[in-house]
């Protein structure tokens, strides 16, 4: 147990500390020069009153739910075309992981250019992008999903990769042998033995999709006005632009109780609690 | 056994090579062009003068102190968490009891933190540190947040390795500290290449706690040197675009010399 100890102190101070101090300040007020002043529940009567915040709860829950819609049915495919034994399979797959050697910022300072409607793709491919992607609500959390998509999916297909081909191939030789053809033995073997890997890829999905700040910050400035607002967007801006440090604070608070609820969920479905060995007969 | 082509997969296959490659091909291709041609166009034309003054732009602009501060506070967080994750990963595997389990159980729940939720508290903690505008004040939030990941991964490669192993160890006598050098880090070495290479990333990628901690050029790290060129090459598209693709070269790098171990250490993070 003593061998635990240094990595748990070091992540109660930056992890789990913050966590209750957050907690503490949403009821406070703050403005990050003076103490703190207990406020009781102010923030928290102003929280539930502001419609900024729905909105932003919304659009972060838009934003999640589309990019779990797009990118797990992609990469589910392009991960199991790439497990196959294939060389020109696996030449293309060194080609699709190339987005992943761009940090997110990369990511989207170069596709801001790329979706710029006079300069950008949109001025050559007006058919596919239409005048101003992101002029509209609808069409910058499109983008967002789309920029996500880009980067993301070479990772999660790399998960669901490494897992198809630690499927057994007696499996596909017996169904094969019930005459079972390629698309029934991918619903009936292929999708059930990725069951895990689905439950990991969709918990980064959910926590990456939950604090999505910098390809917001970077892409869309939380614009058009504040259509993309996303809950990270708005608790930063609250904090570090205003320096209200107090409302932010029930920002984030209300931010950090929807990831535990969401990992908690997802946890309990992946078994990972309890701590078995999942080695193949033991 | 032998199977058919599959040509839909194929179609499939080559259209996300179109959505990949075609931004690819304008990123490189906006790069090396000057300013003028860009504006005139557009990002996918073959272009017909081929510069490399942009790149002199982002040079100048001192983007290697950026580069290299990006690298400096990989490699120390890496450093940190395979410090901190790999005891604690022992110390769960071979721990009996309720308190092991809850300390796996408060790492499990850590894997849900977002940082961003937690970035006001974190920022006082680090200023009262005096770490404040310096690259500790990245790296050791940035450690904290990768160990949930790690403990997982470390963790499950761990209790892969069987009992008859550490029951000759203890047998022979070894201390705790000898089998977890001599057993358990060389039988957990993938797992133990997913945590680099995921720690790795994640401090590369790393955006708000760089945004939040440090302030000045001599602390700037690639991400946010990127950020700030928007502002003020915002205009000069090509030059900007040049500052991506050159803040990309250091994982390039590691690529083209560790692709398998790149991909593998990726491959690792699903688990099993």
């Amino acid at each position: 147990m003593a061998w635990a100890l240094p990595g748990l102190l070091f992540f109660l101070v930056f992890a789990v500390v913050p966590m209750v101090g957050v907690l503490y300040l949403s009821f406070t007020h703050w403005d990050g020069l003076n103490a703190p002043q207990f406020t009781g529940t102010e923030n928290w009567s102003r929280f539930f009153g502001d419609s900024q915040v729905w909105q932003s709860t919304l659009v972060t829950g838009a934003l999640l739910i589309g990019n779990i819609v797009v990118q797990a049915p992609v990469s589910i495919l392009l991960g199991v075309w790439a497990a196959g034994p294939q060389r020109n399979r696996a030449v293309l797959s060194a080609l699709f992981f190339l987005p992943l050697l761009l940090s997110t910022a990369a990511t989207a300072v170069m596709w801001r250019q790329l979706l710029d409607p006079n300069f950008g793709l949109p001025s050559k491919f007006d058919w596919l992008f239409g005048a101003d992607p992101m002029g509209t609500q609808q069409g910058a959390i499109a983008c967002l999903v789309l920029v996500t998509t880009w980067q993301f999916v070479p990772f999660h297909s790399l998960l669901y990769q490494g897992a198809a081909r630690a499927i057994p191939h007696t499996l596909y030789q017996a169904a094969a042998i019930d005459g079972a053809g390629r698309v029934r033995q991918f619903v009936h073997i292929t999708l059930p033995q990725l069951r895990n890997t689905m439950i990991t890829s969709t918990i980064f999905m959910v926590v990456g999709g939950l604090t999505a700040f910098d390809i917001v910050l970077l892409l869309t400035n939380g614009g058009p006005g504040t259509d993309t607002a996303i809950l990270p967007f708005s608790m930063y801006q609250t904090a570090f632009r205003t320096y209200d440090y107090g409302y932010a604070s029930a920002i984030a608070s209300f931010l950090l109780l929807l990831a535990t609820a969401a990992s908690v969920l997802l946890t309990k479905l992946s078994g990972y609690d309890k701590m078995t060995s999942t080695m193949e007969g033991l | 056994m032998r199977t058919r082509p599959n040509y839909l997969a194929g179609a499939a296959a080559l259209v996300w090579l179109l959505i990949i490659g075609v931004p690819l091909y304008a990123l490189v291709n906006t790069a090396v062009q000057p300013q003028t041609t860009y504006t005139d166009k557009g990002p996918v034309s073959i272009p017909d003068t081929v510069t490399l003054d942009n790149f002199r732009t982002v040079l100048d602009s001192g983007f290697l102190q950026y580069i290299w501060n990006t690298v400096v506070v990989a490699v120390a967080t890496v450093a940190i968490v395979l410090a901190l994750a790999v005891p604690i990963s022992y110390a769960v595997v071979r721990g009996r009891g309720w308190l092991t389990k809850g300390v796996f159980r408060l790492f499990l729940l850590g894997l849900a933190i977002p940082s961003q939720a937690v970035i006001i508290p974190l920022f006082l903690i680090i200023n009262n540190l005096g770490f404040y505008d310096t690259l500790w004040g990245i790296i050791l939030p940035t450690a904290a947040f990768a160990l949930p990941v790690s403990v997982l991964v470390l963790s499950g490669g761990m209790r892969d390795i069987s009992n008859e192993l550490y029951e000759a160890m203890a047998l022979d006598g070894a201390s705790p500290a000898r089998t977890l050098l001599t057993l358990v880090v060389p039988m957990s070495r993938s797992a133990i290449a997913t945590t680099c290479v995921f720690t790795a990333l994640q401090a590369w990628n790393g955006f708000l706690f760089p945004l939040i901690m440090t302030q000045s050029n001599d602390n700037k790290v690639v991400t946010l040197g990127l950020y700030n060129f928007v502002s003020e090459y915002g205009s000069n598209v090509p030059a900007l675009l040049a500052a991506v693709l050159m803040s990309a070269v250091p994982i390039l790098v590691v690529y083209l010399f560790a692709r398998r171990a790149l991909v593998a250490g990726l491959m690792g993070a699903g688990g099993k």
